[in-house]
């Protein structure tokens, strides 16, 4: 059955649980769940995304349903259902970014990219979307790199390289 | 010179600040062995005498709201509000970034003081470089028995603090969401009452407090609350980081008095705007704060004071805008945030809020009616007070303050068939600026 977690490479799953374990450490034995946003990243850094399989995979090891997990999963913006570029370029567009020439690097970008709409380009080497203010605003405009790394103070010039420089 | 007192920001900038050892040699974990030795009610009535009130958004009074616990129901759990969410807010990273052990000894405090064991810091998803250096001093504070199977090495006390990320999603700062949240759920607010000091996390009764409110505590508990409640006004003590971002000069965090003027704020500490041009309007506490046009903001940044003036200092984050702006499009903007948040649950806010967001849009680029200006009003009038959690008021007041401050521009929009401000709807000076993060330049 496609999408099915038992599916998955056995030594990733073995990996998996091997770095689930200590998490669950943190919650009550009888609250398991509670682990939930954790293993779903967890599953997607190693899988690649959240997709069903993932999810079904965390639904078995938290004793939940894979329904759950697929509401969890579709939630936050932060994991990822469908399979993105190798990076993920975010752009915050709020207001203090903008004020700093957010809106003019997001259309640059996108035009360098030739993603009118954003997206992921054809190469599937970048995806580029808009996000909501980064709590960088002081140091605006600010961009997240891969979701790990936020980069401050953005100008065109150094996105464009930034980008450009990403395998 | 109360105005120059540091309490959060002292730190800041310093080599390794953010480790132990150079916390312990500037004094840390002393506040923590002080209260050790105090009866845990007589912290919570230092908190009390202190006047501190949340800095999450709300500006709760903290030592009230610790005394909504029921008695005899255990456990309690404690959840400290690290989503930082609330467009123009950047203030709790920083304490996170520079001072991590500030904020674990503020935690410790605080569940000595309600008999407490086990806490979370729930922080936003986008913070991994923050969630990773508290990780690292949490390590730290436990190898160095600070917290664990005994507090401060304390026989009958255990605490456990443990990091929790979200993962994008503002709805989960707000305090019942983000207790969803970390039971593993969607971020959907849980009606109240029951308040979640009754029925929290799991169930049970549940403190919540933000980053910076927690941070407060040592010096608290080592001054005594009076000191703190003298460094404020009225009802209201203490200081409190302010982030300002826009157009200035001089953005970055700013560490003042809590009732510190937004004028003197923006025009002295700032520097005034970049441009030089004069302010049309400054967001005085998050983007969910109404509006204040450049003539309203010589008034107080206290709470209670800035209440009287129409507004809320909210969450701190201060966002200036010279006359270059378009204040519609700004509206636009922040519709389309409120609309992008909103969690679904609540039909008002819901399907109102991309309303809102079409509206501004559509009178931004031109193809507005006669009307549009109080359909846009209406809608906001009919989504705040009528949701479960107050992203429905957070959404809503933008709105009407934008448009009754600023009605002009909307009609001018309608009456000529475009902006006027063309493609310089977010203004003519759109630079990143040096920042000032508490005394440092970044
Ligand atoms: C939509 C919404 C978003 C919120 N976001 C945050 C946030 O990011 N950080 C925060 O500390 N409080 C946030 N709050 C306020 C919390 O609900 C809560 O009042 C606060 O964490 C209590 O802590 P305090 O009393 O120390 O301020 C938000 C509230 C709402 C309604
Ligand atoms: S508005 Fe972009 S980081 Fe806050």
């Amino acid at each position: 059955m496609p999408g099915d977690w038992k599916d998955l490479p056995k030594d990733l799953v073995a990996r998996f649980d091997a770095l689930l374990a200590p998490v669950l450490q943190r919650y009550p034995p009888d609250r398991k769940e509670a682990a939930m946003l954790p293993a779903l990243r967890l599953g997607q850094e190693l899988f690649g995304y959240a997709g069903p399989a993932v999810q079904g995979l965390c639904a078995d090891r938290l004793g939940t349903s894979a329904a759950r997990a697929e509401e969890v999963a579709s939630f936050y913006v932060m994991f990822h259902t469908h399979p993105n570029g190798r990076h993920l370029v975010e752009v915050c567009t709020n207001v203090s970014c903008c004020l700093a020439g957010a809106d003019r690097m997001f259309r640059d970008l996108r035009k360098r990219l030739g993603l009118a709409e954003g997206g992921t380009t054809a190469d599937g080497r970048i995806t580029v979307r808009e996000v909501e203010c980064l709590g960088s605003c002081g140091t605006a405009p600010a961009v997240l790199l891969d979701e790990k790394e936020m980069i401050e103070r953005v100008t065109p010039e150094k996105l464009a390289k930034i980008v450009e420089g990403l395998p | 010179m109360s105005d120059d007192v540091k309490i959060l920001t002292a730190r800041w900038g310093k080599k390794d600040s953010h480790t132990l050892a150079s916390y312990r040699a500037d004094g840390g974990y002393a506040a923590l062995e002080k209260a050790l030795s105090m009866a845990p009610a007589a912290i919570v009535d230092e908190v009390k005498a202190s006047n501190l009130r949340g800095r999450g958004g709300a500006g709760f009074a903290t030592g009230m709201k610790w005394t909504f616990l029921p008695k005899d129901v255990r456990p309690r759990y404690l959840c400290v509000n690290a989503d930082e969410s609330e467009p123009g807010t950047f203030k709790d990273r920083y304490i996170i970034e520079n001072d991590p052990h500030m904020l674990i000894e503020g935690i410790a405090i605080t569940c000595f003081a309600l008999d407490i064991h086990l806490a979370y810091v729930y922080i936003r998803g986008e913070f991994p470089r923050q969630a990773a250096v508290l990780e690292a001093a949490l390590a730290e504070a436990r190898a160095a028995g600070i917290i664990g199977k005994r507090l401060y090495g304390k026989a009958d006390f255990d605490l456990e603090v443990h990091v929790h990320r979200g993962a994008g999603a503002y709805i989960c700062g707000e305090e019942s969401a983000l207790m969803e949240s970390l039971e593993g759920k969607k971020g959907y607010p849980r009606l109240k009452p029951p308040f979640p000091a009754v029925v929290g996390l799991w169930g049970k009764p549940t403190i919540i407090n933000n980053v910076e409110t927690l941070a407060n505590v040592p010096w608290i508990v080592k001054n005594g609350g009076a000191a703190f409640a003298a460094l404020g006004t009225g009802k209201s003590g203490g200081t409190r980081l302010f982030g300002v971002s826009g157009n200035v000069k001089r953005p970055g965090i700013y560490e003042k008095p809590v009732h510190y003027n937004l004028k003197r704020l923006i025009l002295e500490d700032c520097g005034g705007t970049a441009s030089g041009r004069p302010i049309q309007a400054v967001i005085p506490g998050g983007s969910s704060s109404p509006v204040l046009r450049g003539d309203e903001i010589d008034v107080s940044l206290e709470f209670d004071a800035i209440k009287a003036a129409g507004t809320m200092s909210g969450s701190g984050g201060v966002i200036v805008m010279d006359d270059s702006v378009c204040m519609v499009r700004v509206l636009s903007r922040v519709a389309k945030f409120y609309a992008e948040e909103s969690c679904g649950q609540c039909t008002p806010c819901r399907e109102g809020t991309p309303w809102m967001e079409a509206l501004c849009e559509k009178i931004e680029s031109g193809h507005g009616v006669p009307g549009d200006a109080d359909k846009l009003l209406d809608m906001a009038n009919h989504i705040g007070g009528f949701t479960i959690c107050a992203l429905g008021d957070a959404a809503s007041m933008p709105v009407q303050s934008f448009v009754k401050k600023f009605k002009a521009d909307f009609e001018r929009h309608i009456a000529e068939h475009r902006c006027p401000h063309g493609d310089a709807a977010w203004g003519v000076s759109q630079d990143s600026r040096d920042a000032v993060i508490g005394g440092m330049r970044s």
